[in-house]
């Protein structure tokens, strides 16, 4: 019990941080500030040079030594961190409202910046926003797609099933992510941002019905036979309503579980993806853009920050493990 | 006879599906807009001539029954056609970067069955090893296999003395020198790819075992006082083997799929860089050629793991035959 909410707690704040991104970022994901490039995790101070201490945490503005790829802090200007202030410019049409920033010439860079000086702290949330949606929707799809098939292989039977069944075999015969890159290798390289993520879900979704559709009609299959459904359709229940009120519910519970185990794959696929640059394109920030840069190898040895989205990543993976096994424990103690 | 037969009728319905996959790809690559001279034309320093010259000499233009055709009479002799981008065939360009891929796969595949399968065993006998080990592949299964490969790379290239990326310097050393750069080359892969693959045989083997040493004929051997070890690997492995075999089968059908984000990360020459290059590339008969190696992998180690099953498990054999 204690765990599971534990688990919930993390999953919650998560998403909550992502899907409220135009709240908690200060920067937008394209800013760009092209003369802090790698700019180091800006510290917060609470004590200034006198070593008063200040119940308003401050930066230090940040000055690019010469060597032109270190930054050291500008003590001579102190810029002070405000809170819930009112959005500015292009993103003020989002929410109006951020919870943190810094006066103007002032930068907070949470977990420092990419090689375009755009803030990491505000692409990471960004990015996870797309990549989750992308996961969410195509989990919609996979699942929505596989309940669908699966029940009509498991309702009706006979040849129908049999073909069903044969192309679902298909599917999980093939590699799923050689199955991903070769569809995506058949479809556009270059399409517009929105377009793109509405592709990539698709493609992810239809890769990924095969499993639940087999587990429905299989669990269809087994509530079929089962006493109360036999004595129901005895008194005249017709199919639909047999479906509806007797057999949904027993399948219920193997949905749940499919979609806290496809969310993950499909984000970790739409990272992949992106990461190979099949998915997400630039402008659009994502969880795979953002580990892309790690590809470089000034990149990985110098710029330790540039790992955090490797670590936002597992955390979000571990939620959803935690939520998967407080889940199955609970789906089986009630079946049982 | 009847495995013969049973081989066959596999074998048949794998060439069926390796046609559907090879008509599909086809038809799906001739929807696509673009081809790989569509960017030719952009280059100043190619004559229109030039274009069309090539365009002819690689049949582009010809309509797509045509193409399938002469593509499947020369598959058929194992020539999968020509790749646009390397100027050479595909199935040369291939045979290279398989060889490196299956190097690769194949070692960690191995390390993984052989580390997985006796810790695995191990922890089904002992409670706290048990313990441990569900918590640490608990650990390890939540990682997504880019994060490990990633933070992998970065802790080697932290220590600084390990080859970061390809497979060996191509300085033409020869002989152990080069088994041995190769080897040192190998090292980063295939500790990512063993990590992410060790923690499924792990519970695999340890939730068989656990479950095979409650049943009773295990009870009844123990009191008659057969050995731990001998209770352990002749009564209860073999009772507990046919999900293992399964799982096998399966790893082997993988062997050309899984390392993919690990050779592009690393470096590795194999067919995971090749493939991404040529989907850049619109180069799509080494593409096509991918995919038909990787779908037949799968058919081909699928069919091996139910034989292996067949010859493993004498009340399988029974109820076939």
């Amino acid at each position: 019990m204690k765990r599971s909410r534990i688990a919930l707690i993390i999953f919650c704040l998560l998403h909550g941080a992502m899907l409220c991104a135009d709240f908690f970022a200060p920067y937008a994901a394209d800013q760009q500030n092209r003369t802090l490039p790698f700019a180091p995790p800006t510290q917060i101070h609470w004590r200034d040079q006198a070593g008063r201490f200040h119940l308003r945490p401050f930066v230090y503005g940040m000055i690019a030594n010469s060597d032109g790829e270190t930054y050291s802090e500008d003590r001579n200007v102190a810029y002070r961190i405000r809170f819930f202030v009112p959005a500015e410019g292009e993103r003020a049409s989002q929410f109006g409202l951020h919870l943190f920033s810094v006066q103007d010439p002032g930068h907070l860079f949470l977990l420092g910046t990419d090689e375009f000086g755009r803030d990491l702290f505000s692409r990471i949330l960004y990015g996870g926003r797309i990549s989750i949606a992308a996961g969410l929707l195509a989990m919609l799809i996979a699942l929505g797609l596989g309940t669908l098939l699966g029940s009509i292989a498991g309702m009706v039977g006979g040849v129908v099933d049999g073909a069903i069944m044969r192309l679902a075999e298909l599917g999980l015969a093939l590699s799923w992510f050689y199955l991903l890159l070769a569809i995506r290798a058949f479809l556009p390289l270059r399409t517009p941002p929105l377009e793109t993520f509405f592709l990539i879900a698709a493609v992810l979704g239809f890769t990924g019905w095969a499993r639940p559709a087999r587990l429905v009609r299989g669990v269809l299959l087994s509530a079929k036979e089962r006493g109360f459904v036999m004595t129901a359709r005895g008194f005249g229940a017709g199919p639909i309503y047999l479906f509806r009120r007797h057999l949904l519910p027993q399948v219920l519970p193997v949905i749940w579980t499919q979609a806290v185990i496809l969310i993950p794959q499909f984000i970790m696929a739409e990272v992949a993806l992106s990461f190979l640059g099949l998915g997400a394109v630039e402008p659009l920030a994502s969880w795979g853009n953002l580990l892309a840069e790690l590809q470089s190898y000034r990149v990985i040895t110098s710029y330790w920050w540039m790992f955090t989205p490797v670590i936002v990543l597992v955390l979000v993976s571990f939620s959803y493990f935690l939520l998967l096994n407080s889940l199955q424990k609970r789906v089986h103690s009630v079946a049982v | 006879m009847r495995t013969a037969q049973y081989v066959c009728r596999r074998m048949t319905a794998g060439l069926v599906l390796m046609l559907g996959v090879s008509v599909l790809s086809f038809i799906l690559s001739s929807l696509v807009p673009g081809n790989y001279f569509d960017e030719m034309r952009l280059n100043p320093q190619v004559s229109s001539q030039t274009l069309a010259h090539m365009r002819l000499d690689y049949g582009i233009d010809e309509t797509l029954p045509h193409r399938y055709l002469h593509w499947f009479r020369n598959a058929v002799r194992g020539d999968f056609g020509f790749s646009f981008a390397y100027n050479m065939p595909v199935s040369s360009l291939i045979w290279q970067r398989l060889s490196n891929t299956l190097l690769l796969a194949g070692t960690a595949t191995a390390l993984v069955w052989i580390v997985g399968v006796p810790v695995g065993i191990f922890s089904a006998r002992f409670t706290w090893a048990n313990r441990i080990t569900s918590l640490g592949s608990a650990a390890l299964l939540s990682v997504p296999e880019l994060a490990v490969i990633l933070l992998f790379l970065a802790f080697f290239v932290r220590i600084g003395t390990m080859p970061l990326g390809g497979i060996a310097e191509g300085n033409g050393n020869a002989g152990w020198a080069r088994i041995g750069a190769t080897a040192l080359h190998l090292l980063i892969p295939v500790l990512a790819l063993a990590i992410v693959g060790l923690p499924i045989v792990l519970q695999h083997t340890s939730t068989a075992m656990k479950e095979v040493l409650e049943a009773p004929f295990i009870q009844a051997a123990r009191g008659h006082g057969i050995s731990p070890a001998r209770l352990l690997l002749r009564h209860a492995l073999p009772a507990a083997a046919n999900p293992l075999i399964s799982l096998f089968g399966l790893s082997l059908a993988a062997l050309v799929g899984t390392s993919l984000l690990a050779e592009v990360v690393t470096g590795w020459p194999g067919l995971g860089p090749l493939f991404v290059e040529s989907i850049f590339a619109r180069d799509f008969y080494v593409v096509i050629a991918i995919v038909m190696l990787s779908s037949s992998f799968l058919i081909v180690g699928n069919l091996v793991g139910d034989l292996l099953l067949f010859a493993a498990d004498p009340r399988i054999r029974r109820t076939h035959s």
